[in-house]
C-alpha cells in the first residue's frame, strides 16, 4: 500500500500513458471515421489529463477546449463533407503509402528520442517547478504563463495573431461559393 | 493533488449515472426488437438518408474554422487576463494589437457574407 502512495504519480502517469497510445491505435484500428474520431477525442483527454498530472492546468485546460471541443468538430465535419463511405478505392490512396508512414514513424521516434536523451544529458532533469515560477516566485500555470508570454514572447505572441489572421481568412477564400461550383445536397437547406 | 479529488469524484458520478440508466432500462425494459425501430426517426416518414451518407455544406466548415480562431483568441485573453496587474499598460497595448490585428480578420468575414446564411 506504501508502494502505491508514495508512486501514485508515476502509476498515474502510465496508466494514462497507456490509455493516450491505446487511443492513438484505436484512431488507426477503427473502421469507421466517426469511431476512429471519437478515439481521437479520447486521446485528446488524456492528453489533457497527462498536461494536469504536469502541473501545467492551462495547458490541460486548453488541450480540452480548443482540441476537445474545435479542433474535434473540424474533424467530424471533414468526414461529414468528404463522405468516406464512397470514395472509390484508387482515391484511398492513402492506405497504399503504409511503408511510407512506418519509415516516417520510426524517424520521429528516434528523434524524439534523441531530443529526450540529449535534453537531459545538456540541461538535466527539470525539478517540475519551472511551469509555475517566474522571478523566482512560485505562483500559478496560468500566472506564470501570462507573465512569460507577453513578455519574453512577446513577438511570437503577436505572429500568432497573423497566424490566425491567415487561417480565418483562408477558410472564406477557399469556402465561399464560385460561379458552376456548387455541390448537390447541402446537409438539409436548400 | 488532492484539490483533484473532487474532480475524481465528480468524473466518476458522471460516468456511473449514464452506465447505469442503460443497465437499468436493459434490464426492466420490455424487449420486442424490429428492425424499422433501429431506424432514424424523422417524424414518421421513411428517411431517406442515413448520417453517414449525407454530405455537409462546406459552410459548416468556414463557421467552425472560424470559430475555433475565435476560441484561441479567447483563449490568450484568459493568462493576460490573470497576470494584467503584472503586465500593466505594456500588456494591454499589446493585447489591444493582437486584437486589432483578428478585428480585420473579423471585418473581413462579415464583409465578405462569412457571418451569414444565405
Amino acid at each position: 500500500m506504501d508502494f502505491l502512495v508514495v508512486n501514485f504519480a508515476e502509476i498515474l502517469f502510465y496508466c494514462l500513458a497507456v490509455l493516450t497510445v491505446a487511443g492513438g491505435i484505436g484512431v488507426l484500428v477503427f473502421k469507421s471515421p466517426v469511431h476512429a474520431a471519437l478515439s481521437l477525442l479520447f486521446t485528446f483527454v488524456m492528453v489533457a489529463a497527462l498536461f494536469l498530472l504536469l502541473h501545467a492546468e492551462l495547458l490541460g485546460a486548453v488541450q480540452v477546449l480548443v482540441y476537445g471541443g474545435g479542433i474535434m468538430v473540424l474533424f467530424l465535419f471533414v468526414i461529414m463533407l468528404v463522405n468516406v463511405k464512397t470514395l472509390a478505392p484508387e482515391q484511398a490512396f492513402l492506405s497504399r503509402l503504409a511503408p511510407l508512414a512506418v519509415v516516417a514513424g520510426v524517424l520521429l521516434g528516434v528523434l524524439i528520442a534523441f531530443a529526450l536523451i540529449f535534453g537531459v544529458l545538456v540541461s538535466g532533469h527539470g525539478d517540475g517547478t519551472a511551469l509555475r515560477t517566474v522571478g523566482g516566485a512560485e505562483i500559478g500555470n496560468t500566472e506564470a504563463i501570462g507573465a512569460v508570454l507577453y513578455t519574453t514572447y512577446l513577438v511570437p505572441f503577436e505572429i500568432v495573431s497573423v497566424v490566425l489572421l491567415v487561417a480565418m481568412i483562408g477558410a472564406i477564400v477557399f469556402g465561399r461559393r464560385s460561379a458552376g461550383l456548387e455541390i448537390e445536397g447541402g446537409g438539409g437547406e436548400s | 493533488m488532492e484539490h483533484y479529488v473532487p474532480i475524481l469524484v465528480f468524473s466518476v458520478v458522471a460516468i456511473t449515472i449514464p452506465i447505469l440508466l442503460l443497465l437499468v432500462t436493459k434490464v426492466i425494459r420490455a424487449g420486442s426488437p424490429d428492425p424499422i425501430k433501429a431506424e432514424p426517426y424523422e417524424c414518421g416518414v421513411e428517411p431517406t438518408s442515413f448520417a453517414l451518407d449525407t454530405r455537409f455544406s462546406i459552410r459548416y466548415y468556414v463557421i467552425a474554422v472560424l470559430f475555433v480562431v475565435f476560441d484561441v483568441e479567447t483563449i490568450f485573453l484568459f493568462p493576460w487576463a490573470v497576470s494584467f496587474d503584472r503586465l500593466a499598460l505594456f500588456g494591454f497595448v499589446e493585447m489591444v494589437i493582437f486584437l486589432a490585428i483578428l478585428l480585420v480578420g473579423y471585418v473581413y468575414a462579415w464583409k465578405r457574407g462569412a457571418l451569414e446564411w444565405a
